[in-house]
């Protein structure tokens, strides 16, 4: 029974938030920044290939200096259309510019247990459980690792995590968790015996890697070397940029845009100069910290502006897009969830951002919720809808059904109305009830949309994983563990 | 005319003018000011203005950083008179801060070095990626009250109970008190690592550390 995925897809709905002007302003600025600040790159392997390419290196420092030329023809290799391949093929995901997908998000480290709700450390159980639900969730059209492992060894947890995902549902995984070049052959390894082959890993690429800036202006060794990996085997990957304003950012949304462009960039540039066509992608997830504490807030107008912004810089490259949104900085499904996460996905959606990360988490992406994870689903519907836009036709405008009941009858009986009614939204997490009834009950979405998950992990069989691959993947890992 | 002194030090520091601030504290030692009474009566007294607002609601966090940079920048120009007349600033203990070994995440381990240090703590802030035994060694070399560890990965945060355990192993515990931080940390974690104390930002930082000492 193929399972149909939710995207957002031929938009209505248009907003222009930067004007070609201000996106070349930008690119202008992030080259500058690339050429005259230089970027921090603390891996010999990175730092051998920049120098091959005639950057300028300083090898004690670590820090790259680029001209603008080298970054815009690295560029140009970036392969602008690909597909993130599921184990059913009927749930891959073409990155083509027109489609709006959601994954679940990560890394959390604690759950609200589905049972008693209790808050507790994540374990791998919590990743398996999690996939479970996704799987069969329309709106989830691909995995993060939702949460660490972390009863598992630390060497080897990025590849239990993925592990569970595989055996657990059959969307694309794209981990965030793996960032060292050595889990990230094993990985690459697992993806590979799931696929079949080396070529058919490349033709259909069935895991990608998210890797993390390390702000401002800098990136981890083990993440470059990952991904670099990654982009040897076709695995697509993505650097994403949490550059944040006040502190890893300027206090400004454009300078702070800049910075985590030049991060993204420059680390792009390089896998590009590396392994030319390999699939890329950029992710970001820029915020303004916290005034007071200079936290991370998970939310605010700044970062619903950093959402719509940030795909007009990756269009403007001609790469896809993986967006934060959701992951509001609410200590529980409430008010301030709802409002940051509707209006974060909206933005991001509303441009157009290829993939969305993405839904099930409070406390800013720190503690998973099943109830958020269902409501998330739902924003995600109803901005679905929303970009759909109003359709303007004979049929829409329905003349001949307003003429036959004329001034003070109602609709309810035509067949236009038949015909149309479910067009219109239906919820199934607002509360539409009569006030008695509420009164005499006391419950709202959160009870609702916990009793969703809950029911979907009673019931949901996910399609099985070929148990000689899970062993294959089980024989990967021990290596490692030895 | 040195009343006059503290006010401009104490207004350096609520600006948050690191260039101002030294030079005044020049001033005050050409002038044959004691620089224990310029720290204490003039550049202090900007800090707790700055510190005040900001209890209040009415300064932010940069405003705190650079008041403790000033600060900072004032007190390293005085050290050497402070040496030759043999006076010691009163501090409230000593710091040892570092990202543990395999993480390289420095922001808010550095904000909770200077909040600390603009407190009145001597912080020795060891950087990234710090291997357990190097952070060791150094409590032990510099006598430290306190060890500081911060991590921003489930896989590093590990790192955290090892240094703990260690100090255990060492007989150091009840001498070194353990703080720990990071996006990851809960209480859980916490709890079971029995580390000291957590916070969750820099601020919360600076008053557990002075829990620890006992100078609330």
């Amino acid at each position: 029974m193929p399972k149909p995925i939710k995207s957002i897809t031929n938009p209505k709905l248009r907003l222009e938030i930067l004007t070609p002007a201000e996106v070349k302003r930008i690119h202008d600025a992030t080259l500058h920044i690339i050429e005259n600040v230089g970027v921090r790159f603390p891996s010999q392997q990175a730092l051998e290939i920049w120098e091959a390419h005639g950057a300028s290196v300083d090898r004690d420092k670590m820090i790259v200096k680029a001209r603008p030329a080298l970054i815009e023809e690295a560029l140009k290799a970036c392969p602008p259309v690909y597909s993130l391949a599921a184990r059913d093929p009927a749930q891959d995901l073409p990155l083509d510019g027109n489609h709006v997908y959601v994954g679940t998000d990560g890394c959390g480290v604690e759950v609200l247990d589905i049972q008693n709700g209790q808050r507790r450390t994540s374990c791998l159980r919590d990743v398996v459980d999690i996939a479970r639900i996704a799987d069969a969730t329309e709106e989830v059209a691909f995995h993060w690792v939702p949460v660490s492992a972390q009863d598992q060894p630390p060497e080897t947890r990025g590849l239990h995590e993925i592990k569970a995902i595989w055996e657990n549902s059959t969307k694309h995984v794209q981990t965030e968790s793996i960032y060292n070049a050595r889990e990230a052959r094993a990985a690459i390894e697992m993806a590979i015996a799931i696929a079949g082959s080396k070529e058919a890993l490349r033709k259909r690429p069935l895991l990608s890697l998210m890797q993390c800036s390390a702000p401002p202006l800098g990136h981890d060794a083990g993440s470059l070397e990952a991904a670099l990996l990654a982009a040897e085997h076709g695995v697509p990957t993505g650097f994403m940029t949490m550059s944040a304003c006040l502190t890893t950012g300027p206090a400004s949304v454009a300078g702070t845009l800049a910075v985590g462009n030049a991060e993204v960039l420059a680390a792009t540039a390089l896998l590009q100069l590396a392994f030319p066509g390999a699939p890329v992608f950029y992710a970001a997830a820029q915020t303004a910290s916290d005034l007071r504490s200079g936290a991370y807030t998970g939310g605010g107008p700044e970062d619903f502006l950093f959402g719509a912004a940030t795909n007009v810089l990756s269009n403007f490259y001609n790469i896809p897009l993986s967006m934060g949104s959701f992951a509001t900085g609410a200590k529980e499904p409430n008010w301030q969830a709802g409002l940051e996460n509707s209006l974060s996905t909206f933005m991001a959606s509303v441009v157009m951002s290829d993939m969305l990360l993405g839904v099930g988490f409070l406390h800013g992406s720190r503690i998973w919720s099943y109830a958020q994870m269902m409501m998330d689903c739902e924003i995600f519907s109803i901005i679905h809808k929303m970009m759909r836009g109003i359709v303007v036709d004979d049929e829409s405008l329905a003349l001949d059904t307003i003429a036959a009941v004329g001034p003070g009858g109602n609709f309810l009986s035509q067949k236009h109305t038949l015909k149309h009614m479910r067009d219109i939204f239906v919820p199934q997490f607002m509360d539409r009830r009569p006030y008695n009834e509420w009164e005499g009950r006391k419950d709202d979405a959160r009870d609702w949309a916990l009793a969703k998950a809950r029911k979907i992990l009673e019931t949901h069989r996910p399609e099985p994983l070929d148990p000689k691959l899970s062993a294959e993947m089980e024989r990967i890992i021990e290596t490692l563990e030895k | 005319m040195s009343a006059d002194l503290f006010l401009k030090m104490a207004q350096s520091i609520i600006d948050g003018d690191s260039d101002v601030s030294a030079a005044l504290a020049r001033q005050a030692i050409e002038a044959g000011i004691d620089p224990l009474e310029a720290i204490t009566q003039g550049f202090v007294v900007g800090v707790n203005t700055v510190g005040d607002a900001f209890a209040k609601g009415d300064a932010f966090l940069p405003e705190l950083v650079m008041a403790g940079e000033a600060m900072k920048a004032a007190v390293a120009t005085l050290e050497p008179e402070m040496q030759k007349r043999g006076t010691q600033r009163m501090m409230l203990g000593k710091v040892v801060l570092a990202t543990v070994e395999g993480d390289i995440h420095e922001i808010g381990k550095s904000l909770v070095g200077t909040m600390l240090s603009a407190s009145g703590f001597q912080v020795y802030d060891m950087g990234v990626d710090v291997p357990t035994a190097r952070i060791i060694a150094k409590a032990k070399e510099v006598d430290a009250d306190i060890v500081g560890l911060s991590a921003l990965l489930t896989t590093t945060m590990v790192k955290q109970k090892e240094v703990i355990e260690e100090l255990d192993r060492l007989g150091l515990r009840r001498k070194i008190k353990v703080i720990v931080g990071g996006a990851p940390v809960t209480r859980d974690w916490v709890q079971k690592i029995e580390a000291d104390g957590y916070s969750e930002d820099a601020i919360g930082a600076v008053a557990i550390a002075k829990q620890l000492v006992g100078a609330v």
